[in-house]
Order: structure tokens, then C-alpha cells, then sequence
């Protein structure tokens, strides 16, 4: 019998509706990187919860260098020496770095915190791992990076023998996303295994050794990384073969400009400057830029969520002024945001009220603005098969549906209200890849019936693939734009680094 | 990325940051200009006598607040430990004696015996914020009305029928008649003992620390491995315990008690810690900005009263500083 480090054996968790492990094994050798690939909803995260002690599984055997243990709860996953930096945790916002590494285990000096001991402990921890971060920063001031470095510190710090990271890097930068690369082969090096989750499948090949895939709570298979390549990947994890990742364009963009932006500058100063672009008719314009380019910032400046210092807007050759996003969205505007969870979807509602939310006036008849049943149904089953929403049924809790399907009603919701721009922020994120694919899909329909589209996205094989133009910012200015057929990553970093001091760049 | 965090705070910033301070400031200046005879001895000792109690209450509901909970409870448990206390330390003497046959035992045995009930009524209180999962706001209301019910079930017994308590022992009203330096009373000097024990606690130990974890993002608390139920239901009973420890203090400084103590003192002790800068969200607030609210709230309520504001006129006032503080609050502490 082989030695490996964790073995999971016959684990199986179901939630109410959903087995989300059915019969999962999962076998890590020591001092490697292993990835763990699937769609949403494979089970993933459901596997490394039940690991790090969230979630109790229904049955399996879990054991650490062949001996058989029991997690009960975190403390006792972080005993066994299993450490997670998770998906989407934020630290605590008014505590400071080091509070927010030690806290559960201070050191303590009689009754009292030992200050000086943690702070010292810190030091030595950031300063191993080269992350220029001052310990006495609270959470909340820090950049999204080096809350990702501290949550990475703070795993290693208890000198975990198995660190889960569960999409580390959709935070990160390119650069910084390098940067993770080689503290992983460090800790490799110093024998630790990393479990490590990612939708990016190009990172995968750059740094697994092994790669398991899950598919609908099952498991799959595991490759070694040398025998297998991307396209197989993807088809073992969505089951199907999965010809192209970019749909064809089959149509020509007019010239027929619908939005003019002319010198937009944001009212806070370190935000973006003079920033000129047009989007024409049946254009997908892609937005590019390394985190922090302030790219989020100038849409939201558009759609009338931040202030702006000057600037104008013109929408069909007529100016707009877009002072909030009710007028906005009157003007002819929508705006998908970035955090889906967080400002998208209506959690507790149904995906007919999700749908719904922004044109409900529109149906509503009569003085009381009574809404009639039969008509929003028939919206939201309409809606939901022209984007292909993959739901049990309209009245379904939208929080119920995968980050992909969810994504979809969101766009449902705001072709309701028939925009000129749709504007989409990060569209694909936590999307998986098969439902990237009808997403993208469902820009190129909505672009040649003649909206514009803005995307914003940092994901280069999205920007590449799917925008007609390029536009790159680089620390809150236009960096320059691209051509579709003249695009390439090389050009694209090249610009969104183009005011970039090299120093500025590492984590 | 920017390894720096530059922190720039401009005179614009400290301005929004201290609006509120800054215009209580005000407030109290213009009582002081209306009616200078506010600045004499009797009335400052009088201020700092009356902010004692209420900011023991106050650093009470700090311990729930820094959780982002509240406990509407809190003035309704002075009151229970106020009766509670006084029906068992009245003078062998004194006429309507709440028990008659009861010999005169020592004192730190009621006392005991109160902060003991109101312990079990912040364990409560905690079980089902922690492990009921039930919001703060609607467990503590409904807390707040069987605190009242018990109160009001013990005070009426035969054969005290609801009567107020009187003829308090000495061995319990020193505490308020004491005067230290022979000028400020010996409550004064207790609270500054609370504060400094409770300053102690949530600065320097790790259930202090863990305080602040948990109520600035609960769920990073648990995967570090705090056991974040336990820090609620402490919380919880340290801030029954303190506002039961008020409620005796309320007694000493009365010489009596009836069911009605304590009512709304809760909401005050909130006023007091919004004013000094806690977040109602959780996760922020500082022992010294408690102090701060709860002195300036007391010499506010104090002033309008000493320059005659009508009480009605009072209320509403006070009510505007609640709402401006928590308004204030949202803006500060807006953090995504």
C-alpha cells in the first residue's frame, strides 16, 4: 500500500434536496500539490468543509498518514494539522493584522494577551514570507491582496501539514498571482501538501501535481498533471464535450455609436481620470486592467453609484447625466454588478421575484399598481428559457440555483428593462465553465440584436475571446485600446502596466 | 500591490469623525452661557454621582453592543436585582418589612443571591442569542417582559403587596453616603473600578479580544477555532451581572426599591455608548468612549433640566441625538 498523507474514503453529505458527496475518495500524496477540479455544485466545497471541520459528512473515513481521525470541528481539523484559506471569508474589519492572524490561539502571558509576543510572531511570519504588510494595519484598510497574504500567512502559521485553498487566487493579480505560485512551491519544498481549488484551469496545469475531478458530488478521477491537458480536463468535469470556450461571432458590428464617455474623472482623487471611449451598436467593449486599475469604480461611476468630478455621457448622440441609478436605468443603462451575492441577487426571494425586481412598475396596471400573476409568470417563464435558466421552477428560492443560472436571471432582469448598454462586471465569476460558455453565448445574441455591451473582466482568456475592442486601464487612467485581431496577453499586461512602478506590483 | 496604507486625516475628516461630540460641545456651552450658575461644585458632583450607576449600566451593554446584540432586558434586570436586594436588607426595625421574620443577615448574601438571578437571566439571554439563533432585539424584548412579570409576581407577595421597599441597613447604603475626600461619593470611585476592571478585560485578555472578533465578522471567529457561542453567552452574563450590580448600587444610593427601578435604563446606557462612538453593528467601541458618551449624556439630561427646557421638550431632544449618533454610525462604519 501506497503512503499518502490524507486519504478519504466512502464520504458521502447530502443537504435537503442534494447529495452533494455521493461515495467521494480522494487520495493526497505528501509534499505535492493537489488540485481539486469540478463545475459549481461538484462538491468541492462541500469535501474541503467537511475536512476542515464546517460541515459534518454522513459517513466516511478520513486519515492522516494512515491512521484514522475524527474532525469534529475546526479546532480539531486545525490539530490535525489541516489549515484553509477560504473562498470568500473577510477578515474581521477592526481588528488589526495581528489580531486577525492569532486570534483564537493568543499567546498569553499570565491572564493577559502578550502583545509583544504576537506582535513579534508577526514580524518573523510576514518577513518569511516576504509580504510587506504592517501588522498594525486593521483589516479593513488593507488592498484585497493582502488580505488574501494574511489569510495565507495566518493558514501557515499553524504550521499546517495540509493547507486547503479554496480559489486563492480570484482575488489576485497576475503578478501577485505568481507570487502565491512560488510560496506554494516553497511550502511544497518544505514538504506540506496543498490541496488546492481553482476555476482557473490554466493555473492548474502551472502548478498542481495531480488533479482530481469532481463531478455532481461524485468523484471522477485523479490525473497526474503531465498525462492530461485542458480539454480533457474540462470534458471529464462537465461530463460532455466541450468543443470551444468562445462562441463564434457571425455578424458585423455597425458603426453606429451608442455610448460616447468623454472625460470622465472620478470626484475622489486616487479613483480613475480622464478616461474617453465610444461603444458602438452590436459591440462587446471589454474593459481590462489589473486589480486596483479602478475599472469597477468607472463603470459604477457611469451607471451613478459613485460621484464623478466631470465628465459627460452620451447615449444615442443625446448627453445624460446619470446622478443615481434609477436615472440611469432610465437613460438606458444596466448594470450587472461584480458581487453577485453580495448586491445582485435577492437570496430569499423567488427566481420570478429575482427577475422581476427592476421592471415590476412596468407591469403593474391600473392605479394601485396591482401586479397581475398570470403576466409575471408568463415574464419569468419566458425569461427563463430564452437564457436557458436551469431551474426546477420560477417559484424556486434563487439562492437554491448555481452561481451560473443565477448569473442568467440576473441578465434576464435587466433585458426586462430593454437597455442600450448593458454593462456586466466580472460576468463569469464563479461561473463554471459550462455555463461560462451560455453566458457568453448570451452576450454575442444580445450584442448582434444591437445593445452594447461593456464588460468588465480579469480573467485574460475572457477578455481576449470575447471583446470587439479593448480598452486597458492602468492605475485609474486609459492605458490604451485594443483591436479584437491585434489583441494578445502580452500586449494586453503590457498596457496595464504601462504607469505602473515596478515595486507597486508585488504583494 | 500598494504595500503602504496611507492614512490621511484631514481637518474635514476629524470634523465628520467628531460631529457629534463637537455639537454636544456646543450644547453644553450654551447651557453654561444661559444659566452660568451650571458651573458650580454641587452640580458637578451631582453629574459625576448620577453618571456612576448608569455607566456601570452602560459598560453593561457594551459587552452585548461589541457583538453587534443589545440586551432591552438590561434596565429591567437593575430593577429585579434592585427589589430583590432590598427585600432582604431592610433594618430589623423598620416597619413594613418585605420578609418580618427574617433575622438581619449580611448583606453580601442578597447581594449575592440577586447578581446570582440575573446571572441565570444573561445565561438565558445568551442561549438564545447563541444557540436559538434568535436576533438580540426580539430575545431581549421579550426578556424584558418576563424580567418585569417576575419583579412584579415577588414584589406583590404577602405581605408586602407591591408596596415600595424602604428602611435599607446601613451595611448597604454606605455605599452611595460614603464620601471620599470628604466631598464625592464612594459610588463615583466604584464605578471608576468597573471601568478599569471591564477596560482590563476587553483589552487585554483573549475573551476580551474574542469579544471583538466575534462581533466584528462571527464567521471568521469559529474557523479560528473560537468557540463563538461561549464568547456570546459570557458576554451575555458579564453584562447581567454588571447591570444587577447596578441595581444594588441604585438601591444603596435610594435607600429603597419598587418594580418600576431601572425602567428604560437600557436605552439610555445604548444613547450613552452611540454617543461615544460603539457601533451598533458590533465589533467597535471603546471603554473610553462609553465614559465619554455617558458623562456628556448626564451633564445634557442635568443642563436642560437646570435651565428648565420642558421635560416633554427633553425627551425629544434626546431623541435626536440617539438618531444622529446611529446615523452617524452607519456613515462612519459603512464597510462592505
Amino acid at each position: 500500500m501506497e503512503n499518502y498523507r490524507l486519504k478519504v474514503e466512502h464520504m458521502s453529505k447530502a443537504f435537503p434536496g442534494v447529495q452533494a458527496l455521493d461515495d467521494v475518495r480522494l487520495s493526497i500524496k505528501s509534499g505535492t500539490v493537489h488540485a481539486i477540479v469540478g463545475e459549481n455544485g461538484a462538491g468541492k466545497s462541500t469535501l474541503m468543509n467537511c475536512l476542515f471541520g464546517l460541515y459534518h459528512p454522513d459517513s466516511g473515513t478520513i486519515a492522516i498518514d494512515g491512521k484514522e481521525i475524527q474532525i469534529t470541528d475546526t479546532t480539531t481539523a486545525l490539530e490535525n494539522g489541516i489549515s484553509m484559506i477560504h473562498q470568500e471569508l473577510k477578515p474581521i474589519p477592526f481588528l488589526n493584522v495581528i489580531d486577525n492572524i492569532w486570534i483564537g490561539r493568543f499567546s498569553k502571558k499570565g491572564i493577559v494577551v502578550d502583545e509583544k509576543e504576537m506582535r513579534r510572531k508577526t514580524v518573523d511570519l510576514l518577513a518569511d514570507l516576504n509580504f510587506d504588510i504592517s501588522p498594525q494595519t486593521l483589516a479593513k484598510d488593507l488592498s484585497v491582496s493582502q488580505i488574501q497574504a494574511v489569510e495565507i500567512a495566518k493558514a501557515i502559521s499553524y504550521d499546517a501539514k495540509i493547507i486547503i485553498m479554496d480559489e486563492a487566487t480570484s482575488s489576485l493579480t497576475l503578478t501577485e498571482t505568481e507570487h502565491l505560485f512560488t510560496l506554494i512551491r516553497r511550502l511544497k519544498n518544505e514538504g506540506r501538501t496543498i490541496l488546492y481549488i481553482s476555476h482557473r484551469l490554466e493555473e492548474i496545469f502551472e502548478i498542481a501535481d495531480e488533479v482530481t475531478v469532481m463531478r455532481d458530488g461524485k468523484y471522477i478521477g485523479t490525473w497526474d498533471i503531465e498525462d492530461v491537458n485542458i480539454d480533457e480536463l474540462i470534458n471529464y468535469m462537465v461530463g460532455r464535450d466541450l468543443k470551444k470556450r468562445f462562441p463564434e461571432k457571425n455578424y458585423e458590428t455597425s458603426d453606429e455609436i451608442i455610448l460616447k464617455v468623454t472625460n470622465f474623472t472620478s470626484a475622489d482623487q486616487k479613483s480613475f481620470r480622464d478616461i474617453n471611449f465610444e461603444v458602438r451598436k452590436g459591440e462587446i467593449f471589454g474593459i481590462g486592467g489589473l486589480v486596483g486599475s479602478k475599472r469597477t469604480e468607472l463603470i459604477e461611476s457611469i451607471f451613478g453609484l459613485r460621484e464623478i468630478a466631470s465628465g459627460t455621457l452620451e447615449i444615442n448622440g443625446r448627453q445624460v447625466k446619470n446622478e443615481n441609478p434609477q436615472e440611469a436605468i432610465k437613460n438606458g443603462f444596466a448594470l450587472l454588478t461584480e458581487e453577485r451575492r453580495a448586491s445582485g441577487i435577492i437570496p430569499m426571494l423567488t427566481v420570478e421575484e429575482n427577475v422581476l425586481v427592476v421592471s415590476n412598475k412596468k407591469y403593474a396596471s391600473g392605479m394601485l399598481g396591482y401586479i397581475r400573476k398570470t403576466v409575471t409568470e408568463k415574464i419569468a417563464k419566458d425569461t427563463c428559457t430564452k437564457l436557458d435558466v436551469r431551474t426546477a421552477s420560477i417559484k424556486t428560492l434563487i439562492r437554491n440555483l448555481s452561481g451560473g443560472n443565477q448569473q442568467k436571471v440576473l441578465v434576464g432582469r435587466w433585458l426586462l428593462a430593454q437597455p442600450n448598454v448593458l454593462i456586466l462586471d466580472e460576468p463569469t465569476r464563479g461561473v463554471d465553465v459550462g455555463a461560462k460558455f451560455e453566458i457568453y453565448k448570451i452576450m454575442r445574441e444580445l450584442a448582434s440584436a444591437g445593445n452594447a455591451i461593456i464588460m468588465v473582466t480579469s480573467e485574460m482568456p475572457e477578455l481576449l475571446g470575447m471583446s470587439d475592442r479593448l480598452a486597458i486601464m492602468c492605475e485609474g487612467r486609459l492605458a490604451g485600446m485594443l483591436d479584437h485581431d491585434c489583441a494578445t496577453q502580452v500586449g494586453v499586461l503590457k498596457l496595464a502596466t504601462k504607469f505602473t512602478q515596478k515595486s507597486n506590483i508585488s504583494i | 500591490m500598494n504595500g503602504k496604507v496611507t492614512k490621511k486625516t484631514s481637518i474635514k475628516d476629524f470634523i465628520f469623525d467628531k460631529a457629534l461630540i463637537l455639537v454636544l460641545i456646543a450644547m453644553i456651552v450654551s447651557i453654561v452661557i444661559i444659566e452660568p450658575a451650571f458651573l458650580q461644585w454641587r452640580v458637578i458632583k451631582d453629574i459625576l454621582t448620577q453618571s456612576s450607576i448608569k455607566l456601570i449600566v452602560a459598560i453593561g451593554l457594551l459587552f452585548t453592543l461589541l457583538l453587534g446584540g443589545t440586551d432591552l432586558s438590561g434596565g429591567r434586570q437593575v430593577g429585579l436585582a434592585a427589589v430583590i436586594v432590598a427585600s432582604m436588607s431592610q433594618t430589623a426595625t423598620y416597619a413594613g418589612r418585605f420578609y418580618p421574620n427574617l433575622p438581619q443577615i449580611p448583606i453580601i448574601i442578597p447581594v449575592v443571591i440577586a447578581i446570582a438571578v440575573v446571572a441565570v437571566i444573561g445565561y438565558a439571554n445568551g442561549m438564545m442569542v447563541a444557540k436559538l439563533k434568535m436576533a438580540p432585539f426580539i430575545a431581549t424584548f421579550g426578556m424584558m417582559t418576563i424580567v418585569y412579570g417576575i419583579n412584579s409576581l415577588y414584589i406583590s407577595k404577602e405581605p408586602n403587596r407591591g408596596q415600595p421597599i424602604g428602611g435599607i441597613r446601613e451595611g448597604l447604603t454606605f455605599l452611595s453616603s460614603t464620601k471620599v475626600f470628604g466631598e464625592i461619593s464612594l459610588l463615583v470611585f466604584i464605578a471608576i473600578a468597573v471601568t478599569f476592571v471591564a477596560w482590563f478585560v476587553l483589552n487585554k485578555t483573549v475573551f476580551g479580544k474574542n469579544i471583538y472578533a466575534v462581533g466584528g465578522n462571527p464567521d471568521a471567529a469559529k474557523v479560528s477555532g473560537v468557540d463563538v457561542n461561549k464568547v456570546i453567552i459570557s458576554a451575555f452574563i458579564i453584562e447581567s451581572i454588571l447591570v444587577g450590580f447596578a441595581g444594588i448600587l441604585e438601591v444603596a444610593r435610594t435607600g429603597g426599591a419598587n418594580s418600576a427601578y431601572g425602567f428604560s435604563y437600557e436605552f439610555d446606557a445604548i444613547s450613552a455608548c452611540v454617543v461615544g462612538g460603539v457601533s451598533l453593528s458590533g465589533g467597535i467601541g471603546k471603554i473610553s468612549g462609553v465614559v465619554i458618551g455617558v458623562i456628556i449624556f448626564t451633564i445634557i439630561s442635568y443642563g436642560l433640566a437646570f435651565i428648565g427646557v420642558n421635560p416633554n421638550w427633553q425627551l425629544i431632544i434626546k431623541g435626536l441625538i440617539i438618531c444622529s449618533a446611529v446615523a452617524l454610525d452607519m456613515k462612519k462604519h459603512a464597510y462592505a
